[in-house]
């Protein structure tokens, strides 16, 4: 895999959520019940042993903390910094129900975690070989945590990737005030610390090598190809310079250098999390002035409360009931026309103007079904790859998970869907029936 | 606005909160500090030939991330010369007139025995605690608590020190024994005002794990040390109450061991002390705290209506009994109120594994266990666990039968009623 380049602008943010020392850990840890049958546990998706995991931190077993963590979640480092805890475990925390702060869930995982990448502590081995090779389309968490678990029951993996690096958007994606580029890739060289994972950076399945000849190579394929490129606006002007699909724009930075000092204004249109995302990192990155155009109210936004809340703190100027109809410049945008909206999203006749040099588009992203679609049996779903509950699709041989599978979730349900799918392959293969 | 004022076996303060004789007074600089900040009473740092310490002297029991639950030490009486100290008792009387200042003394002739009380009382001591309790250390060398553990001992010079003393003089007691009574009687019959208690208990803190040395670590090695801070408090509480409840046993008892807080002190004066020390939480906390001891204890007694300390003192004693006269028939069972449980099913568990297997998922698919009370046996085990305070209460079954103790079984054959959870 190339490095990373040194020059990143993504170097410029300093972490969100800074980490415990071992008395902020210490302290937090022993605030935590240690309830039975723990509700944080079932949010999880990949249903960590919470409880346990934070009672050996109180301990001071950190090595076994970090060993439950990852028997779990292999990628628990990344979920810790990029989970949005809010909505999954400790938004479950029984101490929410008595009004008292919920335990920092991510931030005892990260505690334990991060001493695990940086102390190399292994806890897992490869299984006995099977003989039985399987192949993984896409080098993202649902993959990784495929490919891991497969290697535990013994099986030879590969992964093919078509970008230069693996980590999905952990590496490429995921706002860099919550896990930068290299902390992904250290951790990708973590879970490839197993052993005997192949992996084919460049290759792009459907192109560089056909599902037939996977097919004819491997026992089984699992598909984690992740969304594709980001959806785009027909409406004059969307030729301009300056203007970029969001996902595309956060990869340039993190992953290289992008020069905003001439940006005074920019744009960003949509009300998800991508977008909240992109309004915080222009901020972080040194923009004046960030406005997010969104079609609805804030109340409709589907980002999460808790982001949102912090990108207004830091200055987001949101734009509500507006949707751009013409990107104003000659070969570089100046500005964007907007139509005013009701309550009903139809236009009410205004129209107004928004200064930007620089437009985001976090209105979606492609889907890649169409990648699978046209082999006999796998079904698609509004682009998603149907799968059923243990990750098999209909074509047999063919699992997948992640992404491309349930629509766009986050990392956790990326890497608990790989686990589960690695599961199902392991059955499939060594020809056990699902019980 | 209740009266505090107190009176141990004729030495009064004014109010119940002595220093325990231990470093928060081991000068009279300090113990001035002390006052100001409002002790009534203080029990100097036990004087006898100044000895020297070894560095490295505490250790502490730190749970679930609470340090120092309880505390140890291998320290040992005064090092600092008695004419000094001497020199400073004066100066305290002479400021402090209205405050207590007990001397705590520790020698071991006769003869020396007579010279230190007659420079204490001179010095303007209200009283003397004999220190027949240090656990470590001085032990070794006759003293201490090699005293204390001899009644016959105890008692000859506890009856020296009387005959020479023209104040009253409190014998501190010793809890490393197996029956706190017979210590207290010799104490009493060797002619003494009062009794304290307890000194340390004899402990081994903790092991340094990497070291494979116990601690505190001196160097190399390590000894046996004294316990005390909040861990001891129920095992000073027994003693006290055995003491008070004791037919025999009719002296006034400055109860020590464990006390952090007024609710600390009511619990001590409850069961029969007139007055209590502190030590450990002096040391962790500082003087300060007494400002919060003195108005709980006055707020306490005002909604209680209580007006003076004799009120108070003893008024639980009557109901410490013999197990045999419990009511075998008194039945309650948990009760869990859903409207406050957070669901962290810690009950469940705890009953489960701990106890009679009687609390259960419930069946509605909620968080809220429910309680199956035809096999609770109201062990408060569930209440115990519970981090909600008021979720869990143990409520009392109705249509019970007549009560009925073990011992009015034995004699006369009352009905006891059918077990439960004994599945
Ligand atoms: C801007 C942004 C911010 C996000 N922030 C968070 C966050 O804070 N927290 C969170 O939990 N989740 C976040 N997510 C979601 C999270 O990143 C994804 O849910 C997760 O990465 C999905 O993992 P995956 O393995 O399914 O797909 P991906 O991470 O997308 O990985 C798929 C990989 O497949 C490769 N690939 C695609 N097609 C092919 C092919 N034909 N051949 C070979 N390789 C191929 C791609 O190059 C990519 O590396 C964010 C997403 C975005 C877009
Ligand atoms: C460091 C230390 C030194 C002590 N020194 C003495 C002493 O010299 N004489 C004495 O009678 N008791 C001594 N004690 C015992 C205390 O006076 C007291 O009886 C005991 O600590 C229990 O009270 P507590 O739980 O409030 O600390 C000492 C205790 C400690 C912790
Ligand atoms: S992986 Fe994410 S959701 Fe699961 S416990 Fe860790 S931080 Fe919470
Ligand atoms: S719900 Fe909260 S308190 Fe209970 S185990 Fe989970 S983190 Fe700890």
């Amino acid at each position: 895999m190339p490095h990373l380049p040194e020059q990143r602008s993504e170097t410029v943010f300093e972490d969100f959520k800074p980490p415990f020392d071992d008395q902020q850990a210490a302290i937090e840890a022993n605030r935590c019940l240690y309830c039975h049958d723990a509700p944080c546990q079932h949010a999880c998706p990949t249903h960590i042993d919470i409880a346990g995991f934070i009672r050996k931190i109180a301990t001071g077993n950190v090595r076994g903390a970090a060993r439950t963590i990852l028997d779990s979640n292999i990628l628990g480092m990344s979920c810790a910094r990029v989970c949005p805890v809010e909505v999954l475990c400790a938004g479950e925390c029984v101490h929410n129900v008595q009004d008292v702060p919920p335990i920092a869930i991510g931030k005892l995982q990260r505690y334990a975690t991060d001493q695990a990448l940086a102390g190399g502590w292994q806890f897992h081995e490869a299984g006995a070989p099977s003989g039985k090779k399987v192949a993984l389309v896409g080098g993202g968490p649902a993959s990784l945590a495929c490919a891991h678990r497969l290697r535990r029951y013994g099986h030879a993996v590969t992964i093919f990737e078509s970008r230069e690096r693996l980590g999905g958007l952990n590496t490429n994606g995921v706002a860099p005030y919550k896990l930068r580029a290299d902390a992904a890739l250290a951790e990708v060289d973590y879970v490839l610390a197993i052993g005997g994972i192949e992996v084919r950076t460049g290759v792009s399945v459907g192109k560089d090598v056909s599902w037939a000849e996977l097919e004819r190579d491997y026992a089984a394929i699992f598909i984690g190809v992740g969304l594709g490129a980001d959806s785009v606006m027909k409406i004059p002007g969307a030729q301009h310079a300056g203007i970029h699909g969001a996902v595309a724009f956060i990869e340039s930075f993190k992953t290289g250098s992008v020069d905003l000092s001439r940006v005074q204004h920019a744009v960003v249109v949509g009300g998800g999390n991508t977008a909240v995302d992109c309004v915080r990192e222009l901020i972080g990155l040194g923009v004046p002035s960030v406005q997010m155009v969104y079609r609805g109210e804030e109340a409709g936004m589907s980002g999460y409360a808790h982001e949102w809340d912090e990108a207004k703190i830091e200055g987001a100027q949101p734009v509500w009931r507006a949707v751009p109809v013409a990107f104003e410049g000659t070969n570089q945008v100046t500005a964007v026309r907007c139509a005013a909206l009701d309550a009903n999203k139809k236009p009410t006749g205004t129209e107004f103007t928004l200064p930007a040099e620089l437009v985001l588009l976090a209105i979606g992203q492609a889907r890649l079904g169409d990648l699978v679609g046209a082999l006999p049996g796998i079904q698609l779903d509004n682009g998603r790859v149907v799968v059923d509950e243990h990750g098999a699709t209909g074509r047999p041989g063919y699992f997948a998970g992640g992404d491309c599978a349930n629509g766009g979730k986050e990392v956790v349900n990326a890497v608990a869907e790989g686990t589960a799918a690695a599961h199902a392959i392991h059955q499939k293969i060594e020809g056990v029936t699902h019980g | 606005m209740a009266d505090l004022r107190s009176n141990t076996g004729g030495i009064r303060s004014p109010n119940p909160f002595w220093l325990a004789s231990a470093p928060p007074t081991n000068s009279g600089d300090q113990i001035m500090r002390a006052f100001d900040a409002g002790w009534g009473g203080a029990v100097w740092k036990t004087l006898g030939q100044p000895i020297q310490n070894v560095s490295s002297r505490f250790g502490a029991l730190n749970f679930r991330g609470t340090r120092a639950v309880g505390f140890n030490n291998i320290e040992l009486i005064t090092d600092r010369p008695l004419d000094v100290n001497f020199r400073e008792i004066a100066e305290v009387k002479r400021r402090y007139p209205d405050n207590a200042v007990i001397v705590s003394l520790m020698v071991e002739t006769e003869e020396e025995w007579r010279e230190i009380i007659k420079r204490s009382i001179d010095a303007g001591a209200d009283g003397l605690e004999l220190n027949f309790g240090c656990p470590h250390g001085m032990c070794e060398r006759g003293m201490g608590s090699a005293v204390g553990q001899e009644p016959k001992i105890n008692e000859r010079i506890t009856s020296w020190a009387v005959g020479y003393s023209t104040v009253p003089v409190l014998v501190k007691l010793t809890p490393n024994v197996s029956d706190i009574l017979p210590h207290g009687r010799a104490a009493q019959r060797g002619g003494a005002h009062g009794v304290s208690l307890i000194n340390t208990i004899k402990s081994i803190i903790g092991v340094d794990i990497d070291r494979f040395v116990p601690v505190p670590r001196v160097g190399d090695l390590s000894t046996n040390g004294g316990y005390c801070g909040a861990a001891v408090k129920p095992i000073a509480l027994h003693m006290v109450a055995q003491l008070a409840r004791d037919r025999e046993f009719q002296l006034p008892i400055s109860g020590i061991g464990g006390i952090s807080n007024w609710r600390d002190a009511v619990e001590f004066i409850l069961l029969g002390s007139s007055s209590v020390q502190v030590c450990t939480e002096v040391m962790l906390r500082g003087y300060r705290i007494v400002e919060d001891m003195i108005e709980g204890l006055n707020t306490y007694m005002d909604q209680k209506g209580i007006a003076n300390l004799d009120q108070m003192v003893g008024r639980a004693i009557p109901r410490y009994s013999e197990w045999g006269n419990l009511d075998l028939n008194y039945d309650t069972v948990a009760k869990i109120d859903s409207s406050t449980c957070i669901g962290c099913q810690l009950c469940m568990v705890a009953c489960m594994d701990g106890a009679h297997q009687c609390i259960h998922p419930n069946p509605d698919g909620s968080r809220v266990p429910t309680v199956d009370e035809s096999e609770c046996v109201g062990c408060n085990l569930c209440q115990i666990v519970c981090p909600v305070p008021g979720c869990i209460t143990l409520e009392e079954v109705q249509d019970r039968l007549p009560p009925a103790s073990w011992n009015q079984h034995v004699e006369h054959g009352a009905k006891l009623r059918p077990k439960k959870g004994v599945h």
